[in-house]
């Protein structure tokens, strides 16, 4: 196929800026062509004809390069459900030795201690919204083990969070005494009082305030990530969200424009079950979040998020790929919501005790 | 080829042929061109016959603003208003290595032309195209701006915001404020075309600008010339506020000036006086200007004596109220214009904060010339807009209350 062919049938690009361009594409695109099937070398006039090329065999639209001509109609769709990557079982012994995490036991010792204070820190403050002390609180019951990522980041990567992330907060170092300065809105909040209770953020900490609109802090990770990467100082963006957030138009904005423009940005999906009251059933219907990961052009993994190690060994692995080659990874971590969505909620209206 | 048909075939009858060759030489509708109505009577309207553009190296100079910079003794080009903001956005781009431009189309040098020639001097990592998505543009800006870098974001035309407004909204504007001065997004400037072009139609015209300038955080500016747009988009660039730049598209062909070719800021939130006069006062931004500048000569013709001084407010968030107030104060009369539709456009502020600053000094109700109050229509847009006809009539109405 001859491609500079194209301005002879297209008039309207003659004698335009836009004409140099679009012969740079076309030569650019023609080298692309030629490398696919390089024995067709076809006018353009004579691409519809069966008789005089040899039939080729990959499709030769710009948008999708790779995809081969099939003679079978059939619809895609799932096939089989992305594996989730798992390193202990459930009494906590590591099942694979090459999976062993590596980590020093004093490291071990404050992760293991940080999920402990997470969750007496959760029973408390849950309490004291109760007695009328603080207006709201979040728990974060059942997914203690996202302090493994926090572990596995440069303490300098900016972390762009939902609400459920006080355990990476605690993991990088907020005190106690923050968290409730925080909660009471008192002189001492960083936030200055402005915001409701677990609106957390720290400049210190690289922890960006939270904002209560859902997925919005996702296109920003990816920007972030793109000026940490201008910078050169192989950081990267580390972006929490839900299940239900990834529901948003910011989801698909955010990843389609990390995978385009390249931001050294890591996407972690909290897949728990639970949007409020509504479960993952009704908030999508394909393979999770991972699944639309690939559908970016973007390298996924699901692990298990209630396994510590598993977490981390995929967060390391992430942030070597995204700060070495300058892309995004999703993560999605499959795990369970314990607690209510909040302290506004009884999920007992939606849920059995016994689920 | 049309008109030299037509024309002999109906030189002997000289009215007709003037009528005819006026319809023939009008192919396509214009924002600026206006039927013979008795106000207008043969007096030439628009940007090109503006006198408020500064043509010449000796208006330049003669410019108390520029002088006051330091600009209006050197060097300057001819320049249309989007040469003009590629010009601004050059020197933003040299001056600042953390700064980008981004947005749909603007490596090749954008629907506009505005963004020429930039990837090629500054090199595609910093002037880059960005997926069909508003809100991803916006949400990418505002994470570069957090991290302290200087993002130009061009959402490619202002009717197409709308996706973006949750991200302007509630992220942008508030996230200095939330976080307690911890971060904040003022590197971040979001440049849109705006306002009518004459076949624009619902979703190619539309100027969105009250929409944001009801959103404390941000700042709202409209450029009305070549010079003021260049300085203006400096300014917001380099302002530590999320700033929202509106470029009146008309106006990027059709408003030619000499533009000095340094580095200049214009001050924003300070409007300015571009006609005294003691009779009433008239408050536009924009492309309106030039047909508030034919309404007031139009005025000014047929009733003489009356002087009519005419503010182009520039910033439009926050507004020079000061400004506005010391003329209305020295006049007596007010009239708003600008071409968004009327209910709740930016010209209801306008009126309410001057009737309840000026009020016992006000001798008619502040008038309000705007768009109606419908979808900006296709082959309707003569009766949409507030026309330098509809304006002298306003104007009328509040010298003879």
């Amino acid at each position: 196929m001859n491609l500079a062919a194209l301005p002879r049938i297209l008039p309207g690009l003659r004698g335009s800026r836009a004409l140099r361009w679009t012969h740079t594409r076309l030569g650019q695109l023609q080298r692309t062509f030629d490398k696919a099937l390089p024995q067709a070398h076809c006018p353009l006039t004579a691409a519809f004809s069966t008789s005089s090329c040899v039939p080729r065999k990959k499709v030769m639209f710009p948008g999708a390069l790779d995809s081969e001509y099939t003679h079978e109609l059939r619809f895609a769709s799932n096939v089989e459900s992305i594996p989730t990557y798992q390193v202990m079982d459930t009494d906590g012994k590591v099942l694979d030795a090459a999976n062993d995490p590596q980590v020093t036991e004093e490291e071990a010792r404050k992760i293991y201690k940080n999920m402990h204070v997470l969750n007496v820190m959760d029973q408390i403050m849950y309490e004291a919204q109760r007695q009328g002390r603080i207006s709201f609180y979040m728990t974060n019951f059942g997914e203690e083990a996202l302090i493994g990522s926090a572990a596995a980041l440069d303490p300098k990567d900016q972390v762009f969070g939902q609400y459920r992330e006080a355990g990476v907060l605690l993991q990088r170092g907020f005190t106690i005494q923050q968290f409730m300065d925080q909660c009471y809105s008192n002189e001492k909040d960083l936030g200055k009082g402005r915001q409701m209770p677990i609106h957390y953020g720290t400049k210190e900490l690289h922890f960006q305030t939270i904002s209560s609109p859902l997925a919005t802090q996702i296109p920003q990770a990816a920007g972030a990530a793109y000026a940490m990467r201008r910078e050169g100082k192989k950081l990267c963006a580390m972006c929490y969200f839900g299940e239900g957030a990834a529901s948003e138009g910011d989801f698909h904005a955010g990843l389609n424009m990390a995978a385009t423009i390249g931001c050294p940005v890591i996407f972690f999906c909290r897949n728990n079950g639970y949007s409020i009251s509504t479960p993952s059933i009704e908030q999508y219907r394909g393979d999770g979040i991972a699944s639309r990961g690939i559908g970016y052009g973007i390298d996924t993994i699901r692990v298990d998020g209630n396994d510590i190690w598993a977490i981390y060994a995929a967060t390391k692995a992430a942030r070597k790929i995204a700060v070495e080659q300058n892309k995004p990874i999703l993560i999605e971590a499959m795990t369970y919501r314990i607690s209510h969505h909040s302290t506004s909620d009884d999920s007992s209206a939606y849920r059995s005790k016994k689920e | 080829m049309f008109i030299q048909m037509v024309t002999p075939l109906a030189c002997q009858h000289r009215a007709a042929a003037r009528q005819i060759t006026r319809l023939a030489k009008r192919l396509y509708s214009s924002a600026a061109e206006i039927n013979s109505f008795e106000p207008v009577r043969g007096m030439d309207l628009g940007v090109a016959h503006s006198k408020l553009l500064l043509r010449s190296v000796a208006s330049v100079q003669a410019s108390s603003e520029l002088q006051s910079l330091g600009v209006a003794d050197g060097d300057t080009k001819k320049m249309n208003m989007c040469q003009a903001i590629n010009d601004a956005m050059r020197h933003a781009l040299s001056a600042d290595n953390t700064s980008v431009v981004f947005g749909e189309d603007v490596a090749f040098g954008g629907v506009f032309r505005c963004s020429v020639g930039l990837a090629d001097e500054f090199g595609r990592e910093r002037i880059f195209n960005t997926p069909l998505t508003e809100q991803g543009i916006a949400g990418f800006a505002i994470g570069m701006a957090a991290m302290g870098h200087t993002a130009i974001a061009e959402i490619q035309f202002a009717d197409y915001i709308f996706p973006a407004f949750d991200q302007i909204v509630n992220e942008a504007a508030k996230y200095r404020y939330r976080s307690g001065n911890q971060f904040n997004v003022g590197g971040l400037t979001i440049r849109t075309p705006c306002s009518a072009v004459g076949h624009g139609a619902l979703y190619h015209s539309q100027s969105p600008e009250a929409f944001f300038a009801h959103v404390p955080g941000l700042k709202v500016i409209m450029p009305r010339s070549p010079i003021q747009a260049k300085g203006l988009l400096l300014a917001a660039i380099r302002d530590p506020n999320p700033t929202i730049f509106f470029e009146p598209k008309i106006l990027y062909r059709s408003a030619v000036e000499q533009v000095p070719v340094d580095d200049y800021m214009l001050p924003l939130s300070k409007a300015e006086i571009l006609k005294p006069g003691k009779d009433v006062t008239v408050v536009g931004y924009g492309s309106q200007i030039y047909a508030l500048e034919n309404a007031i000569q139009m005025i000014e013709r047929d009733m003489p004596g009356v002087t009519c001084e005419l503010i182009d407010l520039r910033t439009i968030l926050p507004y020079d109220a000061e400004t506005v107030i010391n003329s209305v104060n020295k006049t007596g009369r007010l009239v708003v214009a600008h071409e968004a539709p009327r209910t709740q456009g930016f010209a209801a502020e306008l009126a309410a904060e001057i009737q309840e600053r000026c009020f016992l000094r006000l001798e008619s109700p502040v008038q309000r010339v705007c768009g109606l109050f419908v979808p900006h229509p296709l082959v309707f847009e003569r009766f949409y807009m507030p026309c330098a006809v509809r304006t002298y009539e306003a104007i009328k109405n509040s010298l003879s209350y």
